[in-house]
């Protein structure tokens, strides 16, 4: 009596662990033929980027890992750069009041009359974006934010994504990792 | 060449030439005469996959000698230092970022967005521990996981937590786990991750109140331990099943149980199951209550689907589309708001709101079906928790519970028999 009921519960356990096996192979089996070699990173794509802010304030962390990268082949090297420059700015000097980007992380430099070029010290930039804003606007659209991987932790989800207005963000395959404005006429 | 052709081939360089050109550069790139090199973009790596493959083997490493620990060395130092290496490595170093935990929904995801696949780390990362509990029990939760751990290392002074409380507040994984995989499923949210309690003090950054979040857990955890795992860990609820009828589990006795009760208050987690005797004097109303209680099971899980489907709008109302449609129908006025990101945005994007709202319909199709589901699956859970109440289950010796043993070692000690 006591014998049969012992071999009856063990009979009942190992039906169940059966089951259980199988049901984890079904679905373990499923999702294999759903795998990638790749990992997944973060994407934002400039071109759907509506330059909200957001980056800067979302990620989880602090300063953000959104920074602004700048694609020099897009550049016009204007002397009124509309990423540098307040819209307001009472002149074109590197004076602090007339600069666009809240950290001064945007260095302006000489290369010869009348160009300048702008380069973006990413320890300093916090993705606020207001560089892009004023680049799209009245620029050619150089300055872009892009997610820094060096520095991005690659949250399971991107804490960003989840509210950023424009769906710009997105996962991609790590090999493929940046999107970077490239040059116009190639269009990409 | 014929005339069509032609004509066709003008249009496609029109096509192409307006194009290029809508996107124009309005300031062209200029031509520099003073040798001026051009520095290109960084774009600096990500973590290679390979990397990610180090953790997964890493991961094996540390449940493999959980598990040896728990089962044939029998040294809970060793699971001590197991949480100790977890703590810092997946939850400090790896900032507690895959984890199995989370791994339900990217599982879950892959199964519903055609558009997804998964890593085969965030696979392995979820079936793994599930695998390794089937054999030898939860040996994952004692050393393996870093929410876990951190939890471990605080318990200072647990106190006892009635039976019925157990029980009730054991549900709340399962509904988490449910809405969590709804969520998922929907492409609406992570909630596992979002509201990880552990992950700011991991990533020793993050929201001000999911730092107090966490400090609160870690703080009640000194007295009620474990309190993520036990009473919201959705995938303490996979764990479970596993563990309940895993081959080989800990044992608190390395041979035969004396009935001591030694062991009787060493575990926190109120995880030994006390030996039963005698069946209980009525024990046919038992039987009655038990037939009952199964056949109110449909019941229950049909009053959990109404009340899933009650409620549909209201969990569809976090999917950013539904919220953004309902905001515009309700208030149309905020059209103008400047303030609203969203709106503002959704304007400026040129598409109509009917499209959006089409959008918002089909979402909440989707959870419709979905929290019909959530519901049933849910009653299910109430009606068997029930069920399981009035269940008997003879027992000559002090054992851990299988479901609920964490595998953490703390009873061994306590055993006074020697092997
Ligand atoms: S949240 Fe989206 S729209 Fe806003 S700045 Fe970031 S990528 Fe651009
Ligand atoms: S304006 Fe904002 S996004 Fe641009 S460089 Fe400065 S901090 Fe970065
Ligand atoms: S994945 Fe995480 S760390 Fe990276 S940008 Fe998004 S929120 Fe920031
Ligand atoms: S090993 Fe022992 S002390 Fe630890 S959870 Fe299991 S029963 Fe409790």
């Amino acid at each position: 009596m006591e014998k049969k009921a012992e071999n009856r519960r063990e009979f009942i356990q190992k039906s169940a662990r059966l089951s259980l096996v199988l049901a984890l192979g079904g679905v373990g089996g499923f999702a294999l033929t759903k795998t990638t070699k790749d990992e997944w990173v973060w994407q934002i794509d400039p071109f759907k980027c509506t330059q909200c802010g957001r980056c800067e304030s979302d990620c989880v962390l602090a300063p953000s890992a959104v920074k602004c990268i700048h694609a020099y082949d897009l550049c016009g090297y204007c002397d009124l750069c509309g990423g540098y420059f307040k819209p307001d700015a009472n002149e074109l000097s590197t004076a602090g009041e007339n600069q666009l980007c809240p950290t001064a992380a945007i260095e302006r430099k000489f290369i010869e009359e009348p160009y300048f070029e702008y380069i973006i010290n990413e320890d300093l930039c916090i993705g606020c974006a207001k560089c892009v804003e004023g680049c799209t606007s009245f620029g050619n659209g150089s300055f872009h934010l892009q997610i820094m991987h060096n520095i991005c932790l690659n949250c399971n989800e991107c804490s960003i994504a989840r509210v950023c207005p424009s769906d710009a963000i997105s996962r991609v395959k790590s090999n493929e990792a940046y999107k970077v404005k490239g040059d116009f006429t190639t269009n990409t | 060449m014929k005339k069509t052709t032609y004509i066709f081939l003008a249009f496609l360089f029109l096509l192409t030439t307006f194009t290029s050109f809508s996107q124009e550069q309005r300031f062209p790139k200029p031509e520099f005469e003073t040798g001026y090199v051009q520095p290109s973009p960084e774009t600096p790596e990500p973590r290679t996959a390979s990397m990610e493959l180090v953790d997964v083997a890493i991961l094996l490493l540390v449940i493999s000698l959980a598990s040896y620990f728990a089962i044939r060395r029998r040294s809970r130092t060793g699971i001590l230092g197991l949480t100790l290496f977890t703590l810092l490595y997946f939850g400090f170093y790896r900032n507690g970022c895959i984890c199995s935990i989370g791994a339900i929904q990217n599982i879950t995801l892959a199964f519903t967005d055609p558009t997804y696949a998964i890593s085969i780390s965030a696979l392995l990362f979820f079936l793994i521990p599930l695998i390794y509990t089937l054999l030898f029990g939860r040996t994952f939760c004692a050393g393996a996981c870093p929410l876990g751990a951190i939890q471990d290392l605080v318990i200072i002074q647990p106190i006892s937590i009635p039976r019925w409380l157990r029980k009730t507040l054991g549900i709340i994984p399962f509904i988490y786990l449910g809405l969590a995989v709804l969520y998922a499923a929907t492409g609406t949210d992570f909630i596992i991750c979002r509201y990880d309690p552990f992950i700011g003090i991991f990533r020793m950054d993050a929201e001000f109140h999911m730092v107090i979040l966490g400090i609160a857990f870690l703080l009640m955890g000194m007295f009620v331990a474990r309190p993520y795992c036990r009473f919201l860990c959705p995938y303490g609820v996979l764990l479970n099943w596993m563990s309940r009828f895993s081959k080989w589990h800990l044992s608190i006795t390395p041979s035969k149980c004396i009935q001591c009760k030694l062991c009787t208050t060493s575990c926190p987690f109120d995880a030994i199951d006390f030996p039963i005797q005698e069946k209980p004097a009525n024990s046919r109303s038992n039987v009655r209550k038990f037939i009952l209680y199964a056949l109110l099971i449909p019941v229950w899980m049909v009053a959990g689907s109404f009340v899933g489907m009650k409620l549909h709008k209201n969990l569809a109302k976090a999917h950013p589309d539904v919220y953004l449609a309902e905001l515009l129908i309700s208030q149309p006025e905020l059209i103008h708001d400047e303030d609203n990101i969203d709106v503002q945005t959704f304007m400026a994007s040129g598409k109509p709101l009917e499209a959006l709202i089409e959008e918002a319909k089909a979402k909440r199709e989707d959870f419709y079906m979905g929290s019909i589901i959530l519901g049933a699956f849910i009653g299910l859970v109430i009606g068997s928790t029930i069920m399981n109440q009035v269940v008997f289950r003879r027992r000559e010796i002090y054992q851990p519970n299988r479901a609920d043993c964490f595998s953490c070692g703390r009873c061994m000690d306590y055993c006074p028999v020697e092997k």
